[in-house]
């Protein structure tokens, strides 16, 4: 296996020092090393950060490779910093029995980019009536403990309930799309100022807020693990600060773009930014930068949705809902949290690494740089500004909200248990990852 | 003015009044026995309609025929969706044709604006109603029938009068497209609806707003009716149609509750018993069968004005006095 000595790097954006990596563990940290490695790397004004973990990935894969891969997927998250993704549930077939998130999983050992942890469907079919069969999803080889059903919201209170209580037999947790169903019939976007006057139907925030305070509620009767994906409103955060000070076990995440982008730019009737849930306001943007920064909000997490051009190249109407963001996500953390002063590197690194892994539970990633710890990580260039060229992905789909628009920050480098998935910020072959 | 009419919010003041003016001087044409003018020739338009609509179509059609378009009529009933092909393929395949300009009715919100900004197309776009957002060439044709009746002649605007809107705002694609154009025009506009058929944000919107039409109507110079589907009241936004119609429709006796002068509009189809009924429909105040008149005027200007690349110094007398040699 190919060693690397990384010369200079900025740990956690600390004093540049010298980081040895061979057969997959960071072998030595510290300055001017001298050890002899294949590989010297000047990382002289990079950050080195731990490997990324996205608890939010639809790689599309089965059922709509036309989207996205399981190895185009992961090629993008290993272009975006990523050691570790969790692969949703919404494919075709839906990953609800032990057989298809196998099958996922068995296509991201193979891909090799990136560690695909699957998520399996709460309910069967997505449908949110009958429970699927999350225990032998558990024991599987994929070892599901992310249960999900992303794109609906598990909203009969019952089986939520019952979803929450029967995952704690094995550490499981439930993530949440809130979204109330009744209220968002026919939903096209933030109900608000610019819904009202673009003629669009509203997709409120107390859609979202009422599932939230619902399941916080049944969480907490019944003493089980809730995830909530995607806050999007300031309300959700007013809620999941609440039942975190109760002591309750919740955790949350919010998307990159509902951290920069507005429902101002639905104006455009552009379907590019047409996403679930909807970008909302100034305000909400604002109370979710807040929440990231105090930890009321645990991860940033990608939920990347890569759709084919035609489902973009539509009226508003009928375009799919999603954009991509793997590649992206570190670039506009930087922009909206970190050269705004509210989170340093340290805690980039606790907010897209430590604590998705932890609420994951998986082992061997988010785990810190240091001595005899695997070697994930990124080095990443802060200094860089340029424009997003969508062309220049690794994920098969282009429809990012983000074409054009300056964002400062790259990757320049991705490793996984010490293999330079992406070098240079180039992709490393498939080939060599083997 | 601009290339594309996808919204009154889109036209100035110059632009709406230019309108109305070229609308004004080409109605003295339906007077004459040839009603015909060359304008357009040689120049296609294609209607290109993904919703029924038998009025707004043939009044599209009398218009370009008038002004002697080749006029296509794209039926693409049904969504786009359901047929197969997208409106991207139908834009290039309209483009291919050479279309000059493309009349589209959707039933999807801001479908006019993507064909406008999107390279599927380069001739000019106009709405002719998309979703539950804009129908620019109504309100162009009431504000025309306001003026007519409260500020008529050439220049003038709506300044200072009161216009009062009642219905569903909340689905209505002309209380839209005419809050934006009466105001520019310096008409103070109230919104009447029961607050379930009122769009969240409508407290920013450039009206007032009420509940209580009773209140409203002393204070009203021009009234417009808007339909109210019945199957609204299946999704709760109102009781029964009786609740409905005794609170916010239009019978003859709140019709004496209005000024002498008022008139009482609707942009058509009329649900009789609903929102109006018979006594204030068939009242001689009520402009719905003149508004139609009213309406291929207005899109015949429109056509013109986008088409002909006029400004107002060759305006359509040119044409005109060409036309009688």
């Amino acid at each position: 296996m190919t060693s690397y000595l990384i010369r200079n790097a900025q740990i956690l954006g600390g004093a540049p020092k010298d980081i040895h990596i061979a057969d997959g563990v960071v072998r030595e940290i510290g300055e001017g090393l001298t050890v002899e490695a294949d590989v010297d790397i000047d990382a002289h004004g990079l950050i080195a950060l731990p490997g990324l973990v996205d608890l939010h990935t639809h790689l599309r894969e089965p059922g709509r490779e036309d989207a996205e891969t399981v190895l185009t997927g992961t090629q993008a998250a290993a272009k975006g910093g990523y050691t570790a993704v969790h692969a949703m549930a919404n494919t075709f077939p839906v990953a609800d029995t032990a057989g298809v998130v196998e099958q996922v999983w068995r296509l991201g050992q193979e891909s090799g980019y990136c560690d695909v942890q699957p998520v399996g469907a709460v309910t069967v079919g997505l449908e949110g009536k009958k429970l699927a069969e999350l225990g032998a999803m558990h024991d599987s080889a994929a070892g599901v403990r992310v249960f999900s059903d992303d794109g609906k919201c598990v909203d009969d209170a019952v089986i939520m309930r019952r979803a929450l209580e029967y995952v704690k037999a094995f550490d499981g947790v439930v993530a949440q799309h809130a979204q109330e169903p009744r209220l968002t019939e026919g939903a096209q976007m933030n109900e608000g100022q610019v819904s009202g006057e673009l003629g669009l139907g509203g997709w409120p925030a107390v859609a979202e807020e009422s599932i939230i305070a619902r399941d916080v509620l049944l969480a907490a009767h019944v003493g089980s693990r809730l995830h909530v994906c995607h806050v999007s409103t300031a309300g959700s955060v007013e809620i999941i600060r609440w039942a975190k000070a109760k002591g309750w076990n919740v955790t949350a995440e919010v998307t990159p773009h509902h951290l920069l982008l507005t429902d101002e730019l639905v104006r455009s009737y552009d379907p590019v930014y047409k996403v679930n849930p909807p970008l909302r306001t100034a305000a909400d943007v604002e109370a979710l930068r807040a929440a990231l920064a105090d930890g009321t909000i645990d991860a940033v997490a990608t939920d990347h949705a890569p759709h084919p051009a035609e489902d973009k190249d539509c009226e508003w109407a009928v375009a799919a809902m999603g954009m991509v963001g793997l590649e992206t996500a570190l670039s506009v953390v930087q922009q909206t949290m970190v050269d705004t002063g509210l989170l340093n590197w340290e805690a980039v690194a606790d907010r897209m690494s430590y604590r998705p892994a932890r609420i994951g539970r998986l082992t061997g990633q988010g785990r810190p740089i240091s001595v005899g710890e695997p070697a994930n990580l990124v080095l990443f260039d802060p200094a860089y500004r340029g424009a997003v060229d969508p062309e220049s992905f690794a994920t098969r789909s282009r429809n990012t909200p983000y074409r054009g628009l300056d964002l400062p920050g790259r990757v320049h480098a991705t490793f996984l248990r010490g293999r330079a998935t992406v070098l240079a910020g180039e992709l490393a072959d498939r080939d060599g990852l083997a | 003015m601009k290339r594309h009419l996808v919204s009154t919010a889109d036209l100035a003041r110059d632009d709406a009044l230019l309108i109305l003016d070229t609308a004004e001087e080409l109605a003295q044409l339906s007077g004459r026995a040839v009603k015909k003018l060359p304008t357009l020739r040689g120049r296609t338009v294609v209607n290109l309609f993904f919703e029924d609509s038998t009025r707004t179509k043939t009044s599209f059609e009398v218009a370009e025929k008038r002004l002697s378009a080749d006029v296509i009529n794209f039926s693409a009933k049904g969504s786009s969706v359901s047929k197969g092909e997208s409106l991207k393929d139908t834009a290039l395949t309209l483009q291919a044709m050479g279309a000059d300009a493309v009349v589209i009715r959707h039933h999807a919100s801001g479908a006019p604006a993507r064909l406008a900004q999107s390279e599927w197309l380069h001739g000019s776009v106009i709405n002719a109603g998309d979703g539950t957002h804009e129908h620019p060439t109504q309100a162009l044709l009431d504000a025309f029938t306001m003026r007519r009746h409260l500020n008529p002649g050439p220049g003038r605007d709506l300044a200072g009068r009161r216009v009062t809107i009642v219905g569903d705002v909340l689905h209505s694609r002309v209380a839209r497209s005419n809050v934006h154009l009466l105001t520019t025009l310096g008409a103070e506009v109230t919104f009447v609806a029961p607050p379930t058929l009122l769009p969240i944000g409508i407290e920013n919107w450039p009206c007032q707003v009420s509940y209580d039409l009773d209140a409203v109507l002393p204070k009203t110079d021009a009234l417009m009716m808007l339909r109210v589907q019945r199957e609204r009241m299946n999704a709760a936004f109102f009781p029964t149609e009786r609740e409905y119609s005794r609170r916010y429709g239009m019978d003859g006796i709140r019709m004496a509750q209005l000024p002498e002068h008022a008139i009482v509009m609707h942009p058509g189809p009329m649900v009789r018993g609903m929102e109006i009924t018979a006594e204030v429909a068939d009242s001689p105040r009520c402009t719905v069968v003149e508004q139609v008149a009213n309406g291929v005027s207005i899109r015949m200007a429109v056509l013109y004005l986008l088409l002909g690349g006029a400004t107002l110094a060759d305006s359509p007398r040119t044409d005109s006095s060409e036309t009688a040699q």
